[in-house]
């Protein structure tokens, strides 16, 4: 297998972390990583962070949900929309403010899912 | 059962007495440990409903995501969320109910009686998905 070039030396990627590039092996690299909240980690065994491939939102959720399945249900409803509640942020911006599913995503990009908190004693 | 210092229990209820009469809210951060919810910081949030804050609230998903990453700086997950209720018993309504989605998290409220924060109960959202989820009384363990 034909030895990739690693990308420049140069200090920590974007935000302070650490440059996927800089490690052939590691899993998020050429991939986009999404965050899974608490209670939706039990659908992707038990993993915080998920590689995932794709280069738009709707991709990467699809790629997402095909590798862990029982996450579909808490994510879309039956007629395949995401759920109303459900909110995706690429890195800080809410998809419904960039092109929601048709939003690009790359592998220094960090897809959060990120259920509604709301609430109040009005009945 | 929901764990948490005091530290951080007395800091939940004066958040409630300091926004009164509006609602306050705020996420706690910690663990998940033998079934339950172990607090080791709490995080102030605003509330984004300006339209009719004395009786709703939101976060921000947008903040959620800034504590949740800070929280993962020291190894703490998002293991609940707080919020008051203005001169309005500390019981779940059916509007906390259906705008509650982390599952297997608390959810804490906390009355304030004419600026003065009552009772404190925490309700454990319960359940597999959104059409059987519950908020079930939790004990909270203060110490």
């Amino acid at each position: 297998m034909p030895r990739l070039p690693l990308a420049p030396l140069g200090g920590a990627g974007s935000k302070g972390k650490l440059n996927p590039e800089r490690f052939p092996g590691h899993p998020f690299r050429n991939m986009t990583k999404i965050h899974i909240p608490s209670p939706l980690r039990q659908y992707a065994a038990q993993q915080a962070d998920v590689a995932v491939k794709g280069s738009t939102v709707g991709d990467v959720l699809s790629d997402l949900v095909t590798r862990h399945p029982d996450l579909r249900r808490h994510l879309y409803t039956e007629d395949g929309k995401l759920r109303a509640f459900v909110n995706i942020y690429v890195n800080d911006e809410d998809i419904r403010y960039l092109k929601r599913e048709a939003t690009a995503v790359g592998d220094s990009d960090t897809i959060s899912i990120v259920p509604s908190v709301a609430g109040g004693s009005l009945r | 059962m929901l764990r948490i210092g005091h530290s951080h229990y007395q800091a939940v209820r004066r958040h409630g007495e300091e926004t009164y009469p509006y609602e306050c809210c705020g996420v706690l951060l910690g663990r998940f440990e033998d079934g339950g919810r172990v607090v080791t910081s709490v995080a102030r949030c605003g509330n984004t409903r300006d339209d009719s804050p004395q009786n709703r609230y939101n976060i921000d998903p947008k903040e959620v995501i800034r504590i949740q990453r800070e929280g993962r700086e020291r190894e703490e997950d998002i293991v609940g969320f707080y919020h008051s209720h203005p001169d309005h018993p500390a019981r779940w309504s059916s509007t906390d109910l259906a705008e509650a989605h982390w599952l297997g998290c608390s959810y804490v409220i906390t009355s304030v009686e004419k600026g003065r924060a009552a009772d404190t109960n925490s309700f454990e959202l319960t359940g597999g998905d959104e059409r059987d989820k519950q908020l079930v009384d939790e004990k909270i363990e203060v110490g």
